[in-house]
């Protein structure tokens, strides 16, 4: 990382620093969220009731268009060759045979490339997303072991594929540190997130630990993890009198379209990026070098470029979720209250990124102990840049954490779950800030009775045959976030006696089901029936930005549309003149009902939106608004919950681990949609378990090159892996944010590895700390 | 020579490289059918040839001459969909739909090798007629992966559309 990028980080972190001294201080009503979202008390609305994904008919038939299925004419194929060492410099480049096989267009190296700005990297400005500091095909340097080091363009797939295998490089090396034991020699440094540093400390945890009369103290590991989407990494672009159109696969549509732009010194709306479809995401569907590097070789060959990552390419240019190495250590009193929490550790990033993997951020607001001590350390490594993986932190935090809590259990023979229930925190423990919702208890009372818990046997114990039956729980948490930048754009249309509604937002769709939820929040809000709402989505053009990460996307879109229907409401009445049965009444007594506005107290004084805009001579009104400042984070501690439970039969011959059995409790706020947010909360669920069981990139620490670059050798689960999952939730409304809503992308794989660990640990006695808990370590 | 592609003969590629996915993607443009991993690993591309599941992804266009391909452009389109893909509507089968199209293919093909009699890794009783019960339908759908966690739902629509036509 530059000094500058350090210094923007620190600059950042001061920021952030005075907003959240200032903050928690306000009034709730100065906050956004103070007052209570009205939706929140309507009850028979369209929020919480089953509708299936809008664009279900498309995705089933196949007609739903992802990038790589974009076309232009006179298109070229790209194909990218990948270096071979992790650190040094491209001494000389053979390209003869390449550019003479048939069909070859282009072959561009840092010898030819255009020239070009490194993308900003991710977080040093509100829209900078590229992936680290490193050049893209501007020298000889080479700085991981498959960094892309040339292009090759042809006229078909085939042809690019052959003429790039032909390509011959010679290299000087470098010494790199690519074995983590080397890494750790040349020393750590603290970790950051968001600008501040990942450390807390409360207390004196150490001394209370040694202090207490009962504790664990136990180290985890957790191993690098790939995204994975079964939609390999894609772009489809063209330069077009001047403007750069792509057809990207994108979770950041502005952001990306933002940072190409400064790549290739264009204006903003030089760059139009569209991304209506995303093939599963999960923090990967980002800026990577190979949609600039592919937009660079289609202004150097003049013609419009598809590149579309094989699957081993997404491996060597797309990075994963780091390593982790966790220590936990947890005092007790006899009763079970802790009186000592020490999560520490390390974990791994390059020399060119800023993304440690945050694993105390749960841990943060997690348990009520008076001494905590809490920090992540960095070390760096030769490799591809490490990024964000669903549930950064959290997912892999929770599996050392909620492992200790099991194992603290064991030590006092108290029940797990009335253990964790007897340490339920009455304010946030580390920020000193009030919960703005948090029914954990009852999700753990819930969920305990339905998954029968009282049955859970004593430690290995119970057997069918030769499998020996466990059961295990654990805590998931995230945090409910929302980030600036979010614009809604309204517009009513007038359809006769009726209207037509489209809301627009720069949010991505990946499956999540925002299309569909924001469709049934923007028609509740605006009191017209879903079929006469239309959501636009994924395109750069449409005003504002929005990130589908940090499960922030339905809160920032919901706070955007809250603040568009204000301005509508404003707006219509204004229009409706001193004519309208609305007279005299001023935005804030008026409520949107039945397809118009209405007195907030008196529902008979109302006039229709058509008949607002018939009157006015207007066929339609369109308003644009931004979100509120996202301050209220910092005043509240807002966070999800769940409560998990698990059953597993572990074979006595194999090792083999089967789930047989798994459900999710959860405290997520209010449910929107609750046919997508099961699969939201089933599908994290999924990949826990897959990073329980399985999920390991494997990472040569000799020539710093990943060894399993393929869907066969990396793991994920399948169907037969896949147990029914029951899922139930308090559908409690969190009073301080839009709908009463939390995001819940991310909380489902939180916690599940834990739960998976702990039941192993009830079938077998047997005690894995290091995932994924393959059969080898259970023989 | 002609691929007959959902009723349609086309001509088969002048590369022989061409693998019938990119010859449906790129050439014919039936982008329905999803490369995933382009190694026979992780079943996005399943299609159908004379009513049994392939994966096209590891066939090559030209040996498909003169045999019948069906695609999930012909098992059914938005406004006329095929019961299954109903199912997988309704029971939520799928999130960002990439997997979907082979999940849907390789169910059908999956269907047919069950009426014929074909055991799998799980059928306990290899002379008996074979009953799609919920391992079953897991076990033989298992070649077809799906990263946004939507198994339960892939399984619930096949079972319940193996229920509805039985």
């Amino acid at each position: 990382m530059s000094i500058i990028d350090s210094a923007k980080q620190t600059a950042q972190g001061l920021v952030m620093g005075a907003l959240q001294k200032l903050v928690p201080l306000a009034p709730d009503s100065w906050i956004p969220g103070g007052v209570p979202d009205p939706l929140i008390a309507r009850k028979h609305g369209l929020i919480g009731t089953p509708v299936s994904r809008l664009d279900g008919p498309l995705k089933v038939s196949g007609g739903a268009a992802f990038s790589a299925e974009y076309r232009f004419e006179n298109m070229a194929y790209a194909a990218l060759a990948y270096a071979t060492i992790a650190r040094g410099r491209v001494t000389a480049i053979d390209s003869a045979a390449a550019e003479a096989a048939p069909g070859v267009v282009l072959v561009m190296t840092h010898r030819n490339a255009p020239r070009m700005k490194t993308p900003a990297m991710f977080g040093t400005s509100g829209s900078a997303v590229g992936p680290d500091t490193v050049p893209i095909l501007q020298d000889d340097k080479v700085h991981w072991n498959g960094q892309p080091i040339a292009c090759v363009l042809a006229e078909t797939q085939e042809q690019a594929d052959h003429a790039a295998s032909l390509l011959r490089f010679t290299y000087a090396e470098l010494p790199a540190v690519t074995a983590l034991a080397a890494a750790k020699a040349k020393g750590v440094e603290q970790g950051l997130f968001m600008g501040q540093p990942l450390r807390n400390e409360i207390g004196d945890a150490e001394a209370a630990l040694a202090a207490a009369p009962h504790k664990v103290d136990r180290r985890y590991t957790t191993p690098r993890h790939n995204h994975n989407p079964i939609e390999p990494h894609a772009a489809t672009l063209a330069w077009i009198d001047g403007v750069l159109v792509i057809h990207d696969a994108s979770q950041m549509v502005a952001q990306q379209a933002q940072t190409m732009a400064e790549v290739f010194g264009l204006k903003a709306d030089k760059v139009r990026l569209t991304s209506p479809y995303v093939g599963g995401g999960f923090g990967s569907k980002g800026l990577w070098e190979h949609q600039v590097i592919a937009a660079a070789a289609a202004k150097l060959a003049g013609r419009p470029v598809r590149i579309a990552l094989s699957r081993e390419g997404v491996y060597r240019v797309v990075g994963g979720r780091t390593l982790t190495e966790q220590r936990v250590a947890i005092g007790a009193a006899a009763d079970g209250r802790f009186t000592a929490l020490i999560h520490t550790g390390l974990s791994v990033m390059t020399p060119h990124n800023a993304m440690p993997e945050p694993f105390i951020l749960g841990t943060r607001s997690a348990y009520a102990v008076p001494n905590i001590a809490l920090n992540v350390d960095v070390a760096r490594m030769q490799t591809l840049a490490n990024t964000f993986m669903r549930a950064p932190g959290e997912a892999v935090g929770t599996f050392a954490l909620e492992s200790a809590i099991d194992e603290l259990a064991g030590e006092l023979n108290i029940d797990p779950v009335e253990l964790r229930i007897r340490n339920e925190p009455d304010k946030d423990p580390t920020s000193g800030l009030p919960f703005s919702s948090r029914h954990i208890v009852t999700a753990w009372r819930q969920g305990a009775e339905r998954f029968g818990w009282r049955d859970r046997p004593e430690t290995a114990t119970r057997r069918e045959g030769e499998w020996r039956i466990g059961m295990g729980c654990a805590t998931g948490t995230y945090p409910y976030y929302r980030m600036p930048g979010a614009k809604a754009r309204l517009t009513l249309t007038r359809d006769g006696d009726a209207v037509r509604a489209s809301v627009e937002v720069a949010a991505a769709e990946m499956g999540m089901g925002t299309g569909t939820t924001t469709a049934i929040v923007a028609a509740e809000r605006l009191g017209l029936p879903l079929d006469r709402v239309e959501v636009g989505y994924g395109d750069s053009a449409i005003p504002g930005a929005i990130m589908a990460g940090g499960s922030q996307q339905t809160a920032a879109i919901g706070a955007a549309v809250i603040a568009a229907h204000n301005a509508l409401t404003a707006k219509l009445l204004k229009l409706a003149g001193n004519d309208s049965p609305l007279a005299g009444l001023s935005a804030k007594e008026v409520g949107s009902d039945s397809g118009g506005l209405a007195s907030l107290d008196d529902p008979a004084q109302r006039e229709s939106y058509a008949s607002i805009l018939k009157r006015a001579g207007r066929d339609s009104i369109e308003v644009t608004e931004a979100g509120s400042p996202p301050l209220e984070f910092m005043h509240w501690s807002m966070h999800s919950h769940s409560a998990l439970f698990c059953e597993v039969g572990v074979n006595d011959v194999t090792g083999e681990v089967r789930v047989r059995r798994f459900l999710g409790s959860f405290d997520c706020g209010r449910i929107l949609n609750p046919r997508t947010a099961a699969s939201q909360f089933r599908g994290g669920i999924v990949m826990g378990l897959g990073m329980a069981l399985m999920e390991e990139t494997q990472f040569d620490e000799r020539s710093g090159r990943i060894m399993n670059p393929s869907l066969a050798e990396y793991h994920v689960p399948v169907h037969l892996d896949v147990p029914e999952i029951d899922v139930i939730w308090t559908d409690i409304p969190d009073p301080h944010t839009p709908m009463g809503a939390h995001g819940i992308g991310e909380i489902g794989i939180t916690g599940v590895a834990a739960a998976v660990a702990n039941a192993v640990h009830n079938a077998t006695g047997r005690r894995i700390r290091d995932l994924p808990i393959t059969l080898d370590k259970l023989l | 020579m002609s691929l007959i592609i959902n009723g349609v003969a086309v001509a088969p590629p002048a590369d022989p490289r061409v693998s019938l996915l990119d010859h449906l993607r790129e050439t014919l443009h039936l982008t329905g059918t999803k490369k995933g991993c382009n190694q026979g690993a992780c079943g996005a591309c399943t299609v159908l040839a004379d009513g049994e599941r392939i994966l096209s992804c590891l066939a090559l266009a030209v040996q498909y001459d003169g045999r019948s391909i069906t695609t999930i452009e012909g098992v059914g389109q938005a406004g006329a969909l095929h019961p299954l893909q109903q199912a997988f509507i309704d029971h939520d089968g799928f999130q960002c739909g990439y997997c979907t199209p082979g999940q849907i293919c390789s169910a059908l093909g999956m269907m047919m090798e069950a009426k014929r009699g074909l055991p799998s890794n799980v059928t306990s009783d290899l002379t008996a007629a074979v009953t799609l019960d919920r391992a079953e339908v897991q076990e033989r759908m298992s070649g077809n992966l799906c990263r946004c966690g939507a198994h339960n739902g892939i399984i619930d629509a096949i079972r319940l559309s193996v229920e509805a036509a039985a």
